[in-house]
């Protein structure tokens, strides 16, 4: 396994050997915030084209094909048309907080994205409340939502941004106490770094039993409802609502909750190749050791976004196969459900993790 | 020198917005200033390397009990509605009482002997469990059962209040 530490530390060396420390420290913090909103932008680039040409693979026509081959080119082609439009803003709004939600709903995901291990050595902030951090984080982006749908004043807005909060917060509940805790009580830690070297053996997914699986069943349904995509998206709701929260904002300060709503999807699924399926670790078959040591040789982050993207994969295939639920089927799928099975299923981990049933 | 830095942009930050969050006559522009002060306040815990501490400052205040504000607000309060000011008597009351809490609050800050602490306070979360259910020398399990009884009594009482009430 290559270790992407030597690399930073190489780095770490050779600006302290040119700048005094404070410099140092100064420019790293520069490296690292432009290299995360580089990968932030290239993310929400790939993620559209991608989402366009799924959508076209499942519903049996081609997507976007003219720009460039594939139509590889088109979500540069927009995003250079959403830079240069005009910024429209209307008369009757809160101006201050029309103006900071957008940065709310962004900011959240950038935070998160720095505490996810992307590779051996590959973490910006290895903090070791880790899990529990992308839990507090990713609860104030859901203000950003709720703002933004207040101060627009309009109608449809507000009824987008209720919709919203209502199954976030509610959501939440299930997908951080419960699902989440369950793989903490097999790993026996908070950091994620801990979480994927606990999976040297094998992922949680298989070596935690039953419990496991149904923690994940219930991660990918709250992580689906969580970045509010279909069967989930009644707050966007074009068809009833125009677009929900954001139908007030237009060029650049709508492309900041578009492209928020696909970062957080990547982060739904890489917290669930993290925890579930073992993040930047290669995959192992026990027994075949010339297999394993050939895989040994394929680095952390491609086997991470390997198994980032069959989740986000997972996700898309759910955008273009189930219809729209009500508000109140949502609201009873969590409460009557979901809670209680995740909750039962967390005492019933704790039974297998106490009786020292993991293999 | 960079921790100091840190700790004064957060402290001003914490100050400023704390001023405007009780000085703004707009509902949910003061929500958005407590907000700020209240993340302000979890930083200054990620400063101190309690990250525990930080995390549950922005889970519970930050994304919990400013989010149950955010929503009261945004269903109760027009855009361009503002709050009456109080009469000027209340005003010079209450600007009184507040310069004299603070000049006791920073007396006794000034004149207190602080000792710098030892003690491990254990900043991983297993340490933090482990006293919670401690029933020996120095645990905190009464406490810790102590508030599950008020939280389960508030939770049955919102129940309650919440219930639709049904007619004859």
């Amino acid at each position: 396994m290559y270790d992407f530490s030597k690399m930073t530390g190489a780095i770490h060396e050779w600006l302290s050997s040119l700048m005094p420390s404070v410099l140092v420290t100064t420019v790293e913090w520069i490296l690292i915030g432009v290299v995360f909103l580089a990968l932030f932008a290239i993310l929400g680039l790939v993620l559209v084209i991608l989402e366009r040409r799924i959508a076209g693979f499942f519903q049996f026509r081609l997507g976007p094909n003219r720009v460039g081959p594939q139509g590889m080119f088109q979500t540069v082609a927009d995003t250079v048309k959403l830079l240069l439009k005009e910024l429209v803003s209307t008369d009757k709004v809160d101006k201050f907080l029309y103006n900071v939600a957008p940065f709310f709903v962004i900011i959240a995901p950038l935070m998160i994205m720095a505490v996810i291990p992307y590779g051996l050595g590959l973490t910006a902030y290895d903090i070791n409340i880790g899990l529990f951090f992308v839990m507090a984080i990713s609860s104030i982006g859901v203000i950003g939502i709720l703002l933004a749908g207040w101060s627009s004043n309009n109608k449809y807005s507000l009824i987008g941004a209720m919709r919203s909060g209502a199954v976030i917060i509610s959501y939440e509940l299930s997908m951080g106490l419960s699902s989440l805790l369950a793989i903490v009580l097999l790993a026996g830690s908070l950091n994620l770094n801990d979480i994927v070297m606990s999976q040297e053996a094998g992922w949680w997914l298989f070596r935690g039993h039953i419990p496991a699986v149904i923690a994940f069943i219930i991660y990918i349904i709250t992580g689906t409802a969580e970045t509010n995509r279909v069967p989930f998206d009644l707050t966007e709701a074009e068809s009833e609502l125009g677009a929900g929260f954001h139908a007030e904002y237009s060029g650049i300060k709508f492309a900041f909750f578009f492209l928020s709503e696909f970062v957080n999807m990547f982060i739904i699924a890489a917290l669930a190749a993290t925890i579930f399926l073992g993040g930047w670790l290669p995959i192992h078959i026990p027994g075949w050791e010339g297999f394993n040591n050939i895989m040994d040789y394929i680095p952390g982050p491609i086997w991470f976004f390997l198994k980032t993207g069959a989740i986000i994969f997972l996700l898309m295939w759910f955008r273009w196969t189930f219809p729209r639920l009500r508000i109140d089927q949502i609201l009873t799928l969590e409460w009557k459900y979901l809670l209680p099975i995740s909750l039962l299923n967390l005492v019933l981990m704790a039974f297998v993790v106490m009786m020292g049933w993991v293999f | 020198m960079g921790a100091q830095i840190m700790f004064y942009i957060l402290a001003i930050t914490i100050v400023v917005f704390s001023l405007l969050a009780v000085t703004s006559r707009k509902v949910m522009r003061a929500t958005m200033y407590l907000l700020f002060t209240l993340i302000a306040t979890g930083g200054i815990y990620f400063l101190i390397d309690y990250n525990f501490m930080g995390g549950v400052q922005l889970i519970v205040y930050a994304g919990g009990i400013v989010a149950l504000i955010v929503f009261a607000v945004m269903l109760t309060e027009k855009i361009d509605s503002k709050i009456a000011l109080p009469d000027k008597t209340r005003i010079i009351l209450a600007g009184l009482l507040s310069v004299v809490g603070s000049f006791v609050t920073i007396y006794i800050l000034l004149s207190h002997p602080f000792e710098e602490t030892t003690k491990d306070i254990g900043q991983s979360v297993s340490v933090i469990g482990e006293n919670l259910l401690n029933y020996g020398d120095g645990g905190y399990v009464l406490p810790f059962e102590v508030v599950s009884i008020l939280l389960l009594a508030s939770l049955i009482a919102a129940i309650v209040v919440a219930k639709r009430k049904f007619d004859n």
